[in-house]
C-alpha cells in the first residue's frame, strides 16, 4: 500500500503541451507512472511522445478514464481546469502551479468541498504550488526527484518541496524508505491539510511513521498536533522551518508570514511537543528522530 | 503587497467606502497649498507602512497654515521605526463621536472570508480580541455567495453599534467586503471607523493588503507598491524575480527552495551565526541566473560570508557550479564561500568546483557542517582546505 498514487494511477494532465508540463510528465511516465492523456484546449488530437491529448477534461474522462488529474497550467487558467477535472469526475486532482490568486483558492477550495461534495467521486485536491505526490516503486505524479527516495513505510508530508528532498534523502541515507511522499504546497488555501493526509497514513497498512515537515504561517501545524492526539496511533516526527522568520515578511512561499504573534515556528514546535510529537530542531535530527522511532517501532512488531 | 493609507482610501473610495477629502504630498510646499485647498483644521499624517505612527509623531492635527507648514516639516524625513517619511496624507480633521472597528481578511484555519467588527475603535485590536473577545464580533461568510445586506446588518446589530447608524456601518462592511473581493485583498482593515456628531460613518484609517499573485487582474494597482520605501536590494531582487528578504546579520544566504532557504537560515542561526538574507534562487536555475544572485547577494555591504545550500530536485548542481564560477570571474567576491551541493548531477557539480579551485571557497558535505564553517568564516577563523 501507500496513499493516494499507486499501480492503478491513470494520469492525465492539463498543459501537457507546455515546456515543463510535457518534461515532467514524460518523466513521470519513464518513473512507470500510468499517463493515459493530456488536456489542452484547442490541441486536441496531438500526441506527446505518444500521449494523447484532448480538448477538454469532459473529452479526456470519456475517452481514456482517467482517476488522477495533474494541473501545470499557468497560474490564470489554473482555478478553471482543476474544477472542469473535478467536474468531469476526477478523483484526485494534483496541482503544481505555483502563483495562483488566493482568492481562486478559495473559490475552489469552497466548490470541491461544499457544492460538489455529494459528487461521485468527490474530488480531493493536493496543492496548489507543491511538488506532487511520490510513491516509490509505484508511481510518480509531479516533480518530486524519484532518485533520492527508496520504498520503505515512512511517510512524508510536506509544505515545502525541496525541504523533503532534504529529509527524505537523509532519511535514505539510513536505509530507510519511504511509503509515499505527499506535497501539500506552501500556499494560503491548499486543497488538502496535513490533517487531510495524516488520516491517509494513519490508514495505510504499509505507513509506520510519519514525517510531517512544516513551516512559518497559517494553523495547519497546530491542527495537525490537536488530531494526531487524538487520532494517530502511529507516531509522528516534525520538523518546522523559519525559527528566524522576521514579522511582516513572506519568506517565499505566498503562505510562509508570520502575521502579528500567529503562526512562528516556535509556536508550532511548541503545540507539536505538547501533544507528543517529537521535533526535529535540524532536518538531519528529524531524519535521525524518524530513524531512532522506526528502529523502535520495528523491534517492539517483531 | 501592504498598502499606505492613502492607497487604501483611494481603494475604499472606489467603491463607495466614506472618507475625507484629502491628498497625498511630498514636500511641505505641496503639504500647505493642499490643507488650503481642503480647509483647516486639518490632519498631517506620515505614509509608513509600520504601526504606532501616531506615538512617534506621525499625526498632527493643524489648526492653520503657520501649524501645517510646522509639522509638514517635522514629519517629511522623520524616520518612524527604520521607516522614512517621505509621503503625507493631508485630510480634513473629523469629528468624532465613536470610534469602531471594521476589517474583512482570508481566514486560512476556516477557509473562508472572515468579517470581524467592534465598537472598541481606534486601540489595537488584538488587545480588544484577548481582553473582551465578546466585543469582536466574528463572522465567517459564505465564499461563493459573498456577504449580504441581511448578514451586514446583523453583525453591526449584534456588535452593538449605535441605533440610527445601524444601516451606515452595514454600508461599510459591504463595501469593505466588496474591496477585499474585487481588488483581491488578503486584508482590508479600517481602524478607527468613525461616527461623526452628524451620525456619517467614515472610516479614518485603511489598512490593506493585496496579493501579489492576482495583481494581472488589477493593472491599476500595479504602481501602489511602497518603492521608495522599499530597501533598494529587495527592489531589484524583485524586478529580477528573485525570492529576497533582507535580514540583519552579516552571513549571506543562498538556497533552492523556499523551505529548505528558511531552514538554512534557522541551522545557520542554530550554529551561532546571524543571517544576512533570504535568497530562493527557485527550481530549475540556470548559471547566469545563479550568477545574478551572486551579484545581488553582495550588495549587501553587511555581508562578511556565504552560504550556498544546494539540493538539487529541477535545478541541477553543475548548472549551479557554472554560475557560482562565472561569479567569481566576473564579480570577484573578497569574502568567502562554502557550498553545499546534493542532489541532481552533484557529483557534476563538485568536480566543476575543486577544478576551477576558487579561491576562499569551501565545500560542505552537509548542511550542517556548511552552517558550521559559515559562521566560523564569518568570524574571521579559517576552516580546513579549500574546494
Amino acid at each position: 500500500m501507500s496513499v493516494l498514487v499507486d499501480e492503478g494511477t491513470r494520469l492525465c494532465v492539463a498543459g501537457i503541451t507546455g515546456r515543463e508540463g510535457s518534461f515532467h510528465t514524460l518523466n513521470n511516465r519513464s518513473y512507470g507512472t500510468n499517463v493515459v492523456g493530456g488536456v489542452t484546449p484547442g490541441k486536441g488530437g496531438q500526441d506527446v511522445e505518444g500521449i494523447p491529448v484532448f480538448d477538454s477534461w469532459e473529452q479526456a474522462m470519456s475517452e481514456a478514464r482517467p482517476n488522477t488529474a495533474m494541473i501545470f497550467v499557468p497560474p490564470r487558467f489554473a482555478a478553471d481546469s482543476i474544477l472542469e477535472a473535478a467536474a468531469a469526475g476526477v478523483e484526485l486532482v494534483i496541482t503544481i502551479t505555483e502563483g495562483i490568486p488566493a482568492h481562486d483558492e478559495l473559490r475552489v477550495y469552497n466548490t470541491l468541498v461544499r457544492e460538489m461534495k455529494n459528487a461521485h467521486p468527490p474530488t480531493r485536491l493536493i496543492g496548489p504550488n507543491c511538488p506532487g505526490i511520490l510513491s516509490p516503486g509505484k508511481a510518480n505524479v509531479g516533480i518530486i526527484p524519484a532518485s533520492f527516495f527508496n520504498a520503505g513505510s515512512v511517510g512524508v508530508v510536506s509544505r515545502s518541496g525541496t525541504l523533503t528532498y532534504q529529509i527524505g534523502n537523509e532519511i535514505a541515507q539510513a536505509g530507510v524508505g519511504c511509503s509515499s511522499i505527499v506535497g501539500i504546497g506552501g500556499d494560503p488555501v491548499p486543497g488538502s491539510s496535513f490533517v487531510d493526509v495524516l488520516e491517509l497514513f494513519q490508514a495505510d497498512d504499509e505507513t509506520e511513521l510519519v514525517v510531517l515537515s512544516g513551516e512559518i504561517g497559517g494553523s495547519a501545524e497546530e491542527e495537525a498536533a490537536e488530531y494526531i492526539a487524538e487520532h494517530m496511533t502511529k507516531p509522528v516526527v516534525a520538523y518546522i522551518a523559519g525559527f528566524t522568520a522576521p514579522a511582516g515578511k513572506q519568506m517565499g512561499h505566498a503562505g510562509a508570514i508570520v502575521s502579528g504573534s500567529a503562526g512562528t515556528a516556535a509556536a508550532k514546535a511548541e503545540a507539536l511537543e505538547a501533544k507528543g510529537v517529537r521535533v526535529g530542531r535540524t532536518p538531519t535530527e528529524t531524519a535521525g528522530i524518524a530513524v531512532e522511532v522506526l528502529g523502535g517501532a520495528s523491534l517492539a512488531a517483531s | 503587497m501592504d498598502l499606505l493609507e492613502y492607497q487604501g482610501k483611494q481603494l475604499f473610495a472606489r467603491h463607495g467606502l466614506r472618507v475625507s477629502d484629502g491628498r497625498a504630498v511630498t514636500s511641505v510646499e505641496d503639504a500647505v497649498s493642499a490643507a488650503d485647498e481642503i480647509g483647516y483644521p486639518v490632519v498631517v499624517k506620515a505614509q509608513v507602512l509600520i504601526g504606532g505612527r501616531g506615538k512617534a509623531g506621525g499625526v498632527k492635527l493643524a489648526a492653520d497654515e503657520a501649524e501645517a507648514r510646522e509639522h509638514a516639516g517635522n514629519i517629511l524625513g522623520m524616520d518612524i521605526k527604520g521607516h522614512v517619511v517621505r509621503t503625507l496624507w493631508i485630510e480634513h480633521a473629523s469629528d468624532i463621536a465613536s470610534e469602531y472597528y471594521a476589517s474583512v481578511l482570508l481566514d486560512r484555519s476556516a477557509k473562508q472570508p472572515l468579517v470581524m467588527f467592534s465598537v472598541e475603535g481606534g486601540v489595537d485590536i488584538e488587545e480588544v480580541a484577548e481582553k473582551t473577545p465578546e466585543k469582536l464580533i466574528r463572522h465567517h461568510v459564505d465564499a461563493l455567495a459573498g456577504l449580504s445586506r441581511e448578514e451586514a446588518v446583523d453583525i453591526a446589530k449584534q456588535g452593538g453599534a449605535d441605533a440610527d447608524v445601524i444601516d451606515g456601518v452595514a454600508d461599510a462592511l459591504v463595501a469593505l467586503y466588496e474591496v477585499w473581493l474585487q481588488e483581491d485583498a488578503t486584508l482590508a482593515e479600517i481602524n478607527p471607523l468613525i461616527v461623526t456628531p452628524e451620525r456619517e460613518v467614515k472610516a479614518l484609517d485603511a489598512k490593506v493588503s493585496l496579493d501579489g499573485n492576482a495583481l494581472y487582474r488589477h493593472p491599476e494597482n500595479q504602481e501602489l507598491s511602497d518603492s521608495e520605501n522599499e530597501d533598494p536590494i529587495e527592489r531589484r531582487a524583485k524586478e529580477e524575480g528573485v525570492q529576497y528578504v533582507k535580514l540583519d546579520g552579516d552571513i549571506g544566504i543562498l538556497g533552492n527552495g523556499a523551505g529548505l532557504v528558511m531552514s538554512t537560515l534557522d541551522v545557520v542561526a542554530q550554529a551561532g551565526g546571524s543571517p544576512a538574507n533570504f535568497l530562493d534562487a527557485g527550481g530549475g536555475s540556470d548559471a547566469e541566473k545563479i550568477k545574478q544572485a551572486v551579484d545581488l547577494l553582495l550588495a549587501n555591504e553587511a555581508v562578511k560570508a556565504v552560504l550556498f545550500n544546494i539540493f538539487g530536485g529541477i535545478t541541477r548542481c553543475d548548472e549551479v557550479a557554472k554560475g557560482l564560477i562565472a561569479a567569481f570571474e566576473d564579480i570577484k567576491p573578497s569574502v568567502p564561500f562554502v557550498v553545499r551541493l546534493d542532489g541532481t548531477n552533484d557529483v557534476e557539480g563538485r568536480r566543476l568546483l575543486q577544478e576551477a579551485a576558487l579561491p576562499n571557497v569551501h565545500a560542505a558535505k552537509t548542511m550542517n557542517e556548511a552552517a558550521e564553517m559559515v559562521v566560523a568564516l564569518a568570524a574571521g577563523q579559517s576552516v580546513g582546505a579549500a574546494a
